[in-house]
């Protein structure tokens, strides 16, 4: 699915420069759910964000489904990010004057399907996140978890092979955290591959596997007992 | 090619963000209704001053004889100079490529009667050329003609007054007027845009009057315009050397100011045309400087509009927004509401300027108004710079790593 393999990253700082990925290997099979953990400034978020095509790597190699990822125009980013890739973000980041509906039928824009199809697909998802009856409710009429549901239904809208999540948890309650967690594990169990960063033991113990990072390099990659988050809720 | 999801996003974004686009339409507003009203009141100033010398031809030469001042060539002072026919052909021939019209003028004045009405009334006995000296405008009937003048007829063209006063409510033409105790037949009548007095003469052929008057060849003055081709200086050159060639046809000392006045329209259109001209740079400056105040005012509210929407830039382009999209939605975003906008100021600029002109024209500004034309420029100059201003940020913003932008929230 996924093969990284020596990767560096290094953000200039005034003259000098701050070397935050000193060379990660990581291979993800397609189906796994991964937690990348590691303190703040580990590199964790940049990791992602690489991978995520939000950035990109300085030395390395990167091979998404088999695609290379190097050197790609800003447009042609665009288009894989909308293929493959599905966010989800801590702070949500819904557009604030769409409502849920048209939030999550955003990514199905920009692939270019028409208005009807759209909105029949984006409805689809929003009543698997449970939020059919919110479809027209603006973000800001909607509680925490409701925008983070919102949020992975326009994640999950384009159908991409990997779903990318940054600290999807860390804006919310811990019962709400569970609640979201359930939502991304069913849809590990239907298949998706998932990516997540997260600084909570509870929330990566949620995953199968945990790779924990340290100064830019990667300390531990462990295969762990799935904690179903259902069994809290 | 029309893509209706795009019109429907930036349709969606005008909408939702009202505040936003009600700033930026409101700065292209009043900047274009500023412009109009700027424009329309220099030009209604401009009006005022055209209108003023509008009345007879811009480009007359009235030439008057009086009494000499100097004793020149063995000839007393205070000898009479009378202009007569001979005159009038003399300056026609001398000058026939610089001549446009010539009429000659005798002056009378007459009581006028028909039937149990009478007044007392201004004759000029003109040539047929003095209706386009004079910029007579025929309201019934025909001017003084060719035949006229050659046959001596007694004919006249009244003004609009006099067939008011002595006609009442009848009409003139055709009927026949008593000018002191001759019999003469109205054929035309006339209106002028100058004041009530130009509209109480009575015009008659030059030859009837001198027949009749005198039984002479004199003629009190000469009117004439110039050719048009010339410019102010040829033209006031033109004045001069026809007071030379006058002067010298009279044996009038060269230096004589009285014996031969002319009056050159050339001299007081020059400096009128210098006032306008110096006016048209006022007023270029000013909607300049409106336009500028513009520009900077949108390329602001452009940077802003950027600025604050980096965050949904940043989660567009996640979502797969190529940046040419990003660039077109907020492109077009700024063009459709300053096109909008300035459309709303030109109909407001508009509307002030017809409704205030009228009040206006104790203030010298007559007909304040702008062409269409030129507004529509100015809103197309705020669109162009609307959009290089956007364009600049916009481009940039879509350039702009997706992390970066989600980052700062």
């Amino acid at each position: 699915m996924l093969t990284i393999n020596k990767l560096h990253k290094s953000y200039p700082i005034g003259d000098s420069s701050l070397h935050v990925l000193k060379g990660i290997d990581l291979s993800v099979k397609e189906g796994e759910m991964v937690a990348i953990m590691g303190s703040s400034g580990s590199g964790k978020s940049t990791l992602l964000n690489i991978i995520g095509m939000l950035d990109e790597a300085d030395e390395g190699e990167y091979i998404l489904d088999g695609v290379p990822i190097k050197n790609l125009t800003e447009k042609k980013a665009a288009i894989y990010r909308n293929k493959f890739l599905g966010f989800i973000f801590q702070s949500f980041n819904l557009i604030n004057y769409k409502n849920a509906l048209e939030n999550v039928a955003l990514p199905l824009y920009y692939q270019g399907m028409k208005r009807k199809e759209r909105q029949e697909k984006a409805m689809f998802h929003l009543g698997k996140v449970g939020l059919k009856d919110w479809a027209h409710h603006l973000p800001n009429e909607l509680s925490g978890g409701q925008k983070q549901r919102v949020a992975i239904a326009r994640a999950l809208a384009a159908n991409p092979k990997l779903l990318l999540a940054d600290e999807p948890t860390g804006a919310l309650d811990t019962k709400t955290s569970y609640e979201i967690m359930e939502f991304i594990q069913q849809l590990n169990d239907e298949g998706k591959t998932i990516l997540m960063v997260t600084h909570e033991e509870d929330i990566a113990n949620m995953c199968k596997r945990i790779v924990r990072l340290r100064d830019g390099v990667i300390m531990e990659d462990t295969f762990v007992e799935q904690v179903r988050a259902g069994e809290y809720v | 090619m029309f893509d209706i999801d795009l019109w429907r996003e930036i349709f969606q974004s005008i909408n939702k963000n009202r505040t936003r686009s009600l700033l930026s339409g409101f700065t292209v507003a009043f900047a274009i209704l500023l412009f109009a009203i700027l424009f329309g009141l220099a030009n209604g100033l401009q009006n005022t001053f055209s209108e003023a010398f509008n009345d007879d031809a811009n480009n007359a030469i009235f030439i008057y004889a009086g009494r000499t001042a100097k004793a020149n060539k063995g000839l007393q002072a205070g000898r009479r100079i009378q202009f007569k026919n001979e005159d009038l052909d003399y300056v026609k021939d001398e000058f026939s490529d610089k001549v446009q019209y010539i009429t000659a003028r005798i002056y009378r004045n007459v009581t006028a009667t028909f039937r149990n009405e009478k007044n007392t009334y201004n004759v000029r006995a003109v040539h047929p050329d003095h209706q386009y000296l004079e910029m007579t405008l025929m309201k019934e009937g025909r001017y003084v003609n060719q035949n006229d003048i050659e046959n001596h007829t007694k004919v006249v063209v009244i003004g609009r007054l006099v067939e008011e006063d002595l006609f009442l409510k009848t009409t003139a033409l055709g009927k026949y007027i008593n000018l002191d105790g001759i019999q003469y037949k109205v054929v035309g009548i006339f209106t002028d845009e100058g004041n009530d007095n130009e509209e109480r003469i009575i015009y008659m052929p030059i030859t009837t009057a001198q027949r009749i008057y005198g039984n002479n060849d004199y003629i009190d003055q000469i009117n004439l315009t110039y050719n048009p081709d010339m410019d102010y200086d040829q033209a006031i050159g033109f004045g001069r050397s026809l007071t030379d060639k006058l002067k010298n046809r009279f044996d009038v000392a060269a230096s004589d100011q009285r014996a031969i006045r002319i009056q050159n329209m050339a001299e007081a259109n020059k400096n009128v045309g210098q006032m306008t001209g110096a006016l048209g740079i006022i007023i270029l400056i000013i909607g300049f400087g409106t336009l500028i105040a513009g520009v900077v005012g949108i390329s602001n509210i452009m940077i802003f509009i950027v600025k604050e929407r980096t965050k949904e830039i940043g989660i567009r382009k996640a979502l797969g927004a190529t940046p040419r999209s990003i660039v077109s939605i907020i492109l077009i975003e700024s063009i459709l509401i300053t096109a909008i906008a300035g459309y709303f100021g030109l109909l407001i600029g508009m509307g002030v300027l017809e409704w205030a002109g009228p009040m206006l024209e104790t203030y010298f500004i007559k007909d304040p108004s702008v062409k269409p034309s030129l507004i529509i420029g100015a809103t197309i100059t705020l669109i162009f710079a609307g959009a290089i201003a956007g364009y600049l940020p916009a481009k940039k913003a879509s350039k702009i790593k997706p992390i970066v932008a989600l980052r700062d929230d």
